[in-house]
């Protein structure tokens, strides 16, 4: 009897929760914004998806066993899930040999050679992505119609995404704003995610839905979703109140591009944002701040995924500034 | 809205398994085994002798310096050894083992079970009485009473006591049997300790889960407008001294001070009605209520248990060792203690005895930090947890010391919701232990 009694420090219980269920959890609250995209692309974004989650797995295992030679983490669903992000932040139709790189870069650089999981510094699957559009720019952006060529995996006929279109137009000069938004897809085409773009960050309903998902089971807290978004929204109406013809309005910019994904799925990634409440919110607010700028004034018609890599590197200091109140100081 | 304090804390699962489970007396065990050092403080001076007989109640360890407590024989015997034992802290220290004869009480003592409500006694009366009795703090730290009560040992004046009610701690009944079946005396007990403290406010901090408690306490404090029932929302770690003060009057306790700085003492339950019987009754503190409970222990129970009984003999009464015991547990899941066997005996620390079954006992696989923060919002000192263990790791002591370290009351909230399984509070344990080594070298 007496050799099978344990003896370990307090506390003698535990939270069922554990990493692999938090991932798993990440992974549920994008299964809406990802049947959207199949649904808007077909069978590319399908394709997209299955390739890039199995080749970030097979990266990640193959690295652990014959580079580092370490028990594999391949089980805890990180590498999934960064396979799955990479995915969301890539347009439909782009070349398998392309989708496997940006996995090797996504886990074999960012991810891994920082250490492995919670070691790494920048999201994994953004690096992967502006990896690819630093070197592919071309590909990056051949953003294929909607709900055309669903069925097959030929080249899909591109279009453009509303916030490329609307740069490029402001660019040529002598248009304003409210003619451009005439010949853009509608708010409820933008809201539900019948717009071009990379797949997993057109559909803001999908996104939001996931989002309180992730909310609710306290996978992630509010602070970086609200003050990023709230700080777009007051950069963008001062900008827009200035100058109405040349600066869209708030709504115009929550809906397009990545910032759902960004705010919900990206930003809030745990192990590449701050750790105090506070640091959360400068983190948030930061992001914010750095996408408006580019948006307006950068050579890219949209900055999520800079603007989020820029503010990784500033989590170490944060960090180190930012520190819960100690209790009775 | 029900009080409560702001920052951090969780809830856990309460597995209030014999919460309707009311006080028994157990027969006496054949032995028992009185540790000397079962307060905080200097341990006692052994005052019998071996094959002396003893009765129960009789002086049998004297308090000789300022902190410290007196012990008394628990039963009527024989003192068979005086020697060194295994306690529950898994040291071997001073005990007095008496072979148990019979109940025979010493002289002066009223075991009748009627209520005392007057009290004849004067202040300096009442704290003797209650030095006399070993009374020590009954919710876990086992400080000596008589020098918590005693006004003339602070430079700040008591404004305000409050009652530990809370027991949050998940599994353990103790407090809230004894709220429900010793109501009127814990309200001539807290009478008592403010009359000592020359005081008229008392508040009962009670969490919601214990409503029965908390209406019954009600009714007895309707005619004592000094005295207050406070409902709490349920949170880990409420009864934590420094969170119930918060949680009630929002004042915090800063580092390094006590709550007698901000004119609060605060009493548990149990330590109340200790002082009730030693006051009114003359009944040293030989006894206490303790929690016998586990998901497989067959009938999970409350005692009024002697000091110096084996955990087994609990056990026994409880309906025996399950077969598929992991680990005991000498107190609550949240911040008890391990032990190693069920020969460790009863002290006036023990609130309750959890046995875990193996599926339970064994901890998680350690995975790497994936910095979801939630050890930081957990932590109600407003720590860092996963910064100390690093800092710890590395024996960076100096850095863990400036991270304040030495705040952590060790209430293992960090390491219960880490998704990682990291073994959080262990590492700032081994971290506390450095800084205190570091300020003895």
């Amino acid at each position: 009897m007496d050799s099978k009694i344990i003896i370990s420090g307090s506390p003698h219980v535990h939270t069922n929760e554990s990493v692999k269920k938090m991932m798993y959890k990440v992974i549920y609250a994008l299964i809406p914004a990802l049947l959207i995209s199949f649904y808007v692309f077909g069978l590319s974004a399908l394709i997209l998806t299955v390739i890039a989650i199995a080749s970030c797995m097979i990266f990640e295992y193959l690295i652990q066993k014959y580079l580092m030679k370490i028990p594999t983490t391949i089980n805890d669903g990180s590498a999934a899930l960064t396979g799955l992000l990479l995915a969301f932040n890539l347009p439909a139709g782009l070349p398998v040999w392309m989708i496997i790189t940006g996995s090797l870069v996504a886990i074999g650089i960012a991810k891994l050679s920082f250490g492995g999981l919670g070691s790494n510094i920048f999201n994994p699957a953004l690096v992967g992505r502006v990896f690819l559009l630093i070197s592919f720019p071309v590909q990056m952006t051949n953003w294929p119609k909607v709900f055309e060529n669903r069925l097959s995996i030929a080249d899909a006929v591109s279009g453009a995404t509303p916030l490329g279109y609307m740069k490029e137009a402001l660019r040529d000069g002598n248009i304003t704003i409210d003619e451009i938004m005439n010949k853009l897809p509608s708010y409820y085409d933008m809201l539900l995610g019948f717009i071009g773009g990379s797949i997993g960050e057109i559909s803001v309903i999908a996104l939001v839905l996931g989002g309180i998902y992730l909310l609710w089971k306290k996978v992630i807290t509010w602070h970086i979703p609200v003050s990023m978004i709230l700080s777009i929204v007051i950069f963008s109406t001062i900008m827009w109140s200035i100058d109405p013809l040349h600066y869209a309005n708030p709504g115009f910019h929550l809906m397009t591009g990545g910032i759902m994904l960004g705010a919900f799925f990206m930003a809030t990634d745990l192990v590449t944002s701050p750790m105090d409440n506070k640091g959360k919110l400068i983190f948030g607010a930061g992001i914010g701040l750095i996408t408006m700028l580019i948006r307006y004034w950068g050579a890219y018609p949209e900055g999520v995924s800079f603007a989020i890599l820029i503010m990784n590197a500033f989590v170490p200091l944060i960090d180190k500034l930012l520190k819960p109140k100690r209790f009775g100081a | 809205m029900l009080k409560t304090f702001p920052k951090g804390g969780l809830h856990i699962p309460d597995n209030k398994l014999s919460e309707e489970s009311p006080i028994k007396t157990i027969p006496l065990p054949k032995i028992v085994q009185i540790p000397i050092a079962q307060h905080i403080g200097t341990p006692p001076e052994i005052i019998v002798k071996r094959r002396v007989r003893v009765r129960t109640g009789q002086l049998i360890a004297k308090a000789t310096s300022m902190i410290s407590a007196n012990i008394h024989s628990p039963v009527t015997g024989m003192v068979m050894k005086i020697d060194n034992f295994t306690d529950a802290s898994g040291y071997k220290k001073p005990a007095i083992v008496v072979k148990v004869e019979e109940d025979e009480w010493v002289d002066g003592v009223d075991t009748d079970k009627s209520l005392n409500e007057n009290i004849d006694y004067s202040k300096e009366e009442i704290l003797s009485k209650i030095k006399d009795a070993g009374i020590v703090g009954l919710g876990g730290a086992t400080f000596p009473s008589h020098v918590k009560l005693n006004v003339d040992n602070y430079s700040t004046k008591p404004e305000l006591l409050i009652i530990n009610g809370v027991e949050c701690e998940p599994f353990l009944t103790a407090d809230h049997r004894l709220m429900l079946e010793k109501p009127k005396e814990l309200i001539v007990g807290i009478k008592i300790i403010l009359k000592v403290l020359g005081i008229k406010k008392a508040v009962i901090g009670i969490e919601n889960n214990k409503p029965d408690a908390i209406d019954i306490l009600e009714k007895e404090v309707k005619t004592d407008p000094g005295i207050e029932v406070s409902a709490l929302k349920v949170k880990y770690p409420q009864g934590a001294e420094k969170q119930l003060i918060k949680a009630i009057t929002g004042k915090e306790v800063p580092f390094g001070k006590f709550p007698i700085d901000l004119g609060i003492i605060v009493y548990n339950v149990g330590t109340v009605f200790a002082i009730y019987e030693a006051v009114q009754k003359n009944i040293p503190l030989i006894k206490r209520v303790v929690t016998v409970t586990g998901k497989s222990i067959p009938d999970p129970s409350n005692f009024w248990v002697r000091l110096g009984t084996p955990v087994q003999h609990l056990l026994d009464m409880a309906g025996g060792i399950p077969e598929d015991t992991g680990k005991i547990i000498n107190g609550g899941p949240m911040m008890g203690k391990a032990v190693k066997d069920f020969s460790i005996p009863v002290t006036k620390g023990t609130s309750g005895i959890l046995l875990m079954p193996q599926r339970d006992s064994i901890r998680g696989e350690v995975q790497a930090c994936i910095r979801c923060s939630k050890c930081i919002d957990v932590c109600p000192m407003g720590l860092e947890p996963y910064l100390l263990m690093n800092l710890t790791e590395k024996v960076l002591i100096d850095r863990a010391k400036k991270e304040d370290i030495m705040m952590c009351i060790e209430c293992g909230s960090c390491s219960y919701i880490c998704p990682s399984n990291r073994p959080l509070l262990d590492y700032i344990r081994l971290g506390k232990a450095a800084v205190k080594n570091e300020l003895n070298s």
